[in-house]
């Protein structure tokens, strides 16, 4: 998480927000994914920063009414979710639980990065097996891409390093 | 508003019908895919391109300043209007022509938004930062399906060395500066596109190179999009793009 100022006040909204999961991975919270930027609190208003996976992503029109429905469900009625663009989403970005969750739940979690280039290498979620192939660019949603384990022959998605 | 701003406002304009003219005749391949993943690539690739258009048409909302929104600018402006590159508009053709034209956009679009990064307008950066990282992607992908088209079977190769043909001389205008451009450059804010031809070719060189495919000729070039000029396929794009709103303006989901 970036820094946000700590007051008891933010610190009961991101417990709030911990429920609102990605609509396209419910495993996975804001917070576990690196969405979730920052939350202020200013006369009332609740101001929550988020930044999109990718440009296109069509979820964050979905965590946006989330974070609104969850926040008025505990009284916060005046409440701007901005989206900042700077700087961009990386997986690094991504929490140590929120990889876990993501393996134990079929999906590959993505290599770390250094300098922007991919270290580490992609295992199959289910036996573990790093004899793995690209079966394409592209899986289900748009931040994962298929694969398939060369010896459990599950294919998998795997969530892209960016 | 002052030159430098009506340049600026221009400049997200032509930025956003570049992405969202390329998203929509991507977008135009779901379910006709050639299998079921790259349907899925196709559209997912076209949502990169019109969530780009998003940002850059909002960002021009915000500088012109007089309340339209993106919406207004996707849906409410006629060909005229419209200042994209003509390749973007260009019908998908079959699954070579589609990504011989990703190609040739992708390793445009790496060199632009690698040098957008630096531009001195921090939300022009911000969405070139978010931007190349996504075109990366897109670029290998692009690279990969040029050389097993190419290096594939007679008639894959034939199909897709046709469609570089008919493709080649449109690439002259993504290189030919605007006159309000090289204003909006000289204060630090766009591109110098003209500097981006040469990485362009060897980038694009190598992997026809690599696809066992002959370079085209360059011997003749079309342009004329960043003026309003476009093909007459435009036109046709536009009348499925906007139908809705035309129809019942103002309708909402």
């Amino acid at each position: 998480m970036v820094g946000h100022t700590n007051s008891p006040e933010t610190d009961r909204l991101f417990e709030l927000l911990s429920s609102v999961v990605d609509p396209e991975i419910p495993v996975l919270t804001l917070q576990d994914l690196g969405v979730l930027r920052d939350i202020s609190i200013t006369d009332g208003e609740v101001k929550v920063s988020i930044t999109p996976t990718y440009s296109g992503c069509p979820a964050m029109e979905t965590m946006r009414a989330d974070i609104k429905s969850t926040l008025a469900a505990a009284g916060y009625e005046q409440v701007l979710v901005q989206q900042n663009l700077s700087p961009a989403w990386s997986t690094d970005w991504m929490t140590e639980n929120g990889r876990e969750k993501l393996r134990a739940y079929g999906i590959a979690p993505p290599v770390k990065t250094n300098c922007g280039h991919p270290v580490g290498q992609i295992q199959c979620p289910q036996c573990n097996s790093a004899e793995v192939k690209l079966i394409s660019e592209f899986g289900s949603t748009a931040c994962k891409s298929l694969y398939q384990c060369q010896d459990c022959r599950e294919p998998f998605d795997y969530f892209k390093c960016i | 508003m002052n030159s430098q701003k009506t340049a600026l406002l221009n400049y997200c304009i032509a930025l956003g019908d570049d992405s969202l003219t390329l998203g929509h005749r991507l977008s135009e391949w779901c379910r006709n895919g050639p299998f079921l993943e790259e349907d899925l690539a196709l559209t997912n690739v076209a949502l990169d391109f019109i969530g780009r258009a998003r940002l850059f048409y909002s960002y021009a909302g915000e500088v012109e300043g007089q309340g339209r929104g993106e919406d207004d600018f996707a849906y409410l402006r006629d060909c005229r209007e419209y200042r994209n590159f003509l390749i973007n508009e260009l019908p998908n053709g079959d699954f070579a022509f589609t990504m011989a034209r990703q190609l040739m956009v992708d390793a445009y679009d790496m060199g632009f938004f690698t040098q957008l990064m630096q531009s001195s307008d921090p939300t022009l950066a911000a969405i070139a930062a978010k931007s190349i990282k996504e075109s990366r992607y897109h670029l290998r992908r692009s690279k990969d399906w040029v050389i097993r088209l190419g290096d594939g079977t007679e008639e894959s190769h034939q199909r897709t060395q046709d469609a570089f043909n008919q493709l080649w001389g449109y690439a002259a205008e993504m290189f030919e500066m605007a006159d309000d451009e090289q204003q909006l450059f000289e204060a630090g804010i766009a591109v110098n596109r003209s500097a981006l031809e040469a990485d362009w070719a060897a980038t694009v060189h190598a992997v026809l190179k690599a696809a066992t495919l002959e370079i085209p000729d360059s011997n003749w070039a079309i342009g004329g999009g960043r003026d309003g000029q476009h093909t007459e396929h435009l036109g046709f794009l536009l009348a499925e793009l906007q139908f809705l709103q035309r129809s019942y303006p103002g309708q909402q989901w």
